[in-house]
């Protein structure tokens, strides 16, 4: 893999199977993410998004196939090998998997820790501390521990430990689901505002499709053990399969389709007056 | 291999102002040195130029913005990246330190000392509310005999009896091996070697079978139920029970104990038996009893009531085996640690709790004349 492919694309995915037993969940895939895109992956339940995920990263070693993520190959790697990007990528899990032992800010902590033993304690616990709070936690969350959060707040406190190293890469798998609306929508702005500011390559898992119209640069839509399309959603749209259009053109993706409209005419509007 | 960040003092020619130039990456794996180093200086400065800084994230951003704000220097020479990052990271209030004053190492003891005894009042509290509850669950299954879980208290029998036939048969047969041996070592010295029937089987029947079977249960079934539970609980399957108006006491609870106590006396006798048996199997090598002449003889010498004492312990060290169990398990808040201590707290109370009690029952029946 060459340099400048990797710089291009970060994540690089050809020719994946999964299976679980005679169970085939992937077969043949092949998926190309853009540096500094958001890319969301939809797909119905049991098409394998968080399968596709835990083997990007690692966590799941496909029967064949080849993965590269910042032109290292994951697939080739054994289990829990250095190779260099995992100080690179972060990840936060759908339920947060925040480490129920340590307070928010260990939590933060432990990937600076365990990369950069030479920071001293109180820069690192600054570190710690500005992440919380660019991750939209209150100041005082840092003390406290998982148990003592809702399930919205672990979720930004997930966050903020994938974002401890700044990484390139930031994989999020459901990041809105089970949050308000309003939470949501924060967590969707703050996620844009991430990926602006720190320009950031995120994967996202979603079955949120608000955050699809919102933030998604791109839409990797999983189905038949493949990714049977990956594009804009118009594009999506203007191809004829007949689970895009179901999903895009269900009651829901129309709802969320017209809430895109009328922000963007808002946006419009609000421009002109400028 | 790494790159580390580095900083020059310098007076600049212009305007003489002094000026603190940063080069190299600003980046996270970059910065610890030079943090270290920064906290060093003690020249006062009033600029912090950024124009040689190749890279920057929002950890370097937060060091330079940091450092120029403790010092009121100005920031100049940034590139956009940094100026972003840094208007990024400036929003961000420094955590104040509210260290309240820390007890000494004398008061922090007495507190810890303390702490503790509320705890364990606290915990003899609640534990004679959870037997409470348990005679109340068991009392209402009494009157609605419909509601009472038979198939969970077979597979319970299953786990705590059936399964641990074979641990509970090599350990007995092992200790039963070396009472006898040690037992006729000794008293070969008396030339009483013949006695050593009676020591295997008295003791066995009325004390070793029975104890050695709850130290094992304890380690087996009692931390298993404070485990399951435990992990019931903070996967909240246990508030979904409740709000189904399944009572976790009646589904979780009640089948553990009754299999428990059910149990522990058929696992203490058959323990007994094997040791017993164990017994035989080397006073046949070791000091020429025939194996069944052994056993025939255990007939003569142990008195029934041996056996009654060891059957009417087991109930009792099997209700207060799944008891610690069970009530740890509903103890469980919060997180995965406290799963693991509470298994452990369940295991340690149940085996003290039964060494206390069988030297209880111990002087009881001497007294009453079952010496």
């Amino acid at each position: 893999m060459s340099e400048s492919q990797s710089e291009e694309f970060p994540i690089v995915v050809t020719g994946l199977k999964n299976a679980f037993g005679p169970h085939v969940v992937h077969e043949n895939l092949d998926l190309k993410v853009r540096r500094g895109e958001i890319i969301g992956v939809v797909g119905g339940s049991g098409t394998g998004k968080s399968v596709l995920m835990r083997s990007i990263i690692g966590l799941q070693m496909p029967v064949e196939g080849n993965i590269d993520v910042l032109g290292r190959s994951i697939t080739e790697a054994e289990p829990d090998e250095e190779i260099g990007v995992r100080s690179r990528w972060g990840v936060l899990f759908q339920g947060g998997a925040l480490f129920s032992t340590m307070t928010v800010g260990e939590n933060v902590e432990v990937p600076l820790r365990q990369f950069y033993p030479e920071l001293s304690d109180d820069l690192r616990e600054e570190i710690a501390s500005f992440k919380v709070q660019l991750s939209g936690l209150p100041e005082n969350a840092i003390d406290k521990y998982p148990s003592e959060l809702s399930g919205g707040m672990k979720k930004r406190a997930g966050l903020a430990r994938a974002l401890a190293l700044d990484p390139e890469l930031l994989f999020l798998d459901e990041p809105t689901a089970g949050l308000d609306p309003i939470g949501a929508a924060a967590f969707d702005a703050l996620t844009k505002e991430l990926k602006e500011t720190l320009g950031l390559t995120v994967f996202l898992i979603t079955h949120d499709l608000d955050t699809l119209y919102e933030i998604c640069d791109r839409v990797a839509v999983l189905a038949d053990k493949q990714v049977i399309a990956v594009g804009t959603i118009p594009e999506l749209l203007a191809t004829d399969h007949p689970w895009i259009q179901e999903y895009f053109n269900g009651p829901r993706g129309r709802a969320a389709q017209s809430t895109q409209e009328r922000t963007k005419g808002m946006d419009k509007s609000g421009q002109g007056d400028a | 291999m790494r790159e580390w960040a580095e900083y020059t003092l310098f007076e600049d020619e212009s305007d003489g102002a002094v000026t603190l130039a940063l080069k190299g990456p600003l980046r996270v794996w970059s910065i610890g040195d030079l943090d270290k180093q920064l906290e060093q200086i003690e020249h006062t400065f009033s600029r912090l130029d950024l124009t040689d800084v190749t890279d920057i994230d929002t950890s370097g951003a937060w060091v330079a913005h940091r450092f120029a704000e403790e010092n009121g220097a100005e920031i100049v020479g940034a590139s956009d990246r940094a100026r972003r990052l840094i208007r990024a990271v400036s929003k961000i209030k420094e955590s104040q330190d509210e260290a309240g004053d820390e007890p000494g190492a004398l008061g922090a003891m007495v507190g810890e000392i303390g702490k503790r005894v509320l705890a364990f009042l606290r915990g003899t509290v609640d534990v004679i509310g959870f037997l409470g509850a348990l005679i109340v669950s068991l009392g209402s299954l009494i009157r609605h005999p419909g509601r009472f879980r038979g198939k969970a208290l077979v597979r319970q029998m299953q786990l705590i009896g059936a399964d641990s036939l074979a641990i509970i048969g090599l350990m007995s047969f092992l200790v039963g091996i070396v009472i006898a041996n040690q037992g006729a070592d000794n008293l070969a010295d008396f030339g009483a070697e013949a006695l050593t029937v009676n020591l295997t089987g008295r003791i066995s029947l009325r004390e070793l079978g029975i104890l050695m079977t709850a130290i094992m249960v304890a380690g087996r079934s009692g931390s298993a139920f404070a485990a399951q539970i435990g992990t019931m609980k903070l996967t909240e399957e246990i508030d979904a029970m409740r709000t189904i108006g399944v009572s976790p006491m009646e589904a979780l609870v009640v089948p553990r104990v009754v299999a428990a106590m059910l149990m522990m006396p058929l696992l203490g006798f058959y323990a007994a038996v094997v040791a017993i048996i164990g017994g035989a199997f080397i006073s046949a090598f070791q000091i020429d009893i025939p194996f069944f002449t052994f056993l025939s003889r255990i007939r003569e010498v142990v008195p029934n009531h041996d056996m009654w004492v060891g059957l009417i312990k087991a109930p009792v060290f099997g209700l207060i085996i799944a008891v610690a169990g069970c009530y740890n398990g509903m103890q469980v808040r919060g997180n995965a640690e406290e799963v693991g201590l509470r298994t452990t707290q369940a295991v340690v109370t149940a085996i003290f709790m039964v060494i206390v009690l069988d030297a209880f029952f111990a002087v009881f029946f001497s007294e009453v004349g079952w010496g």
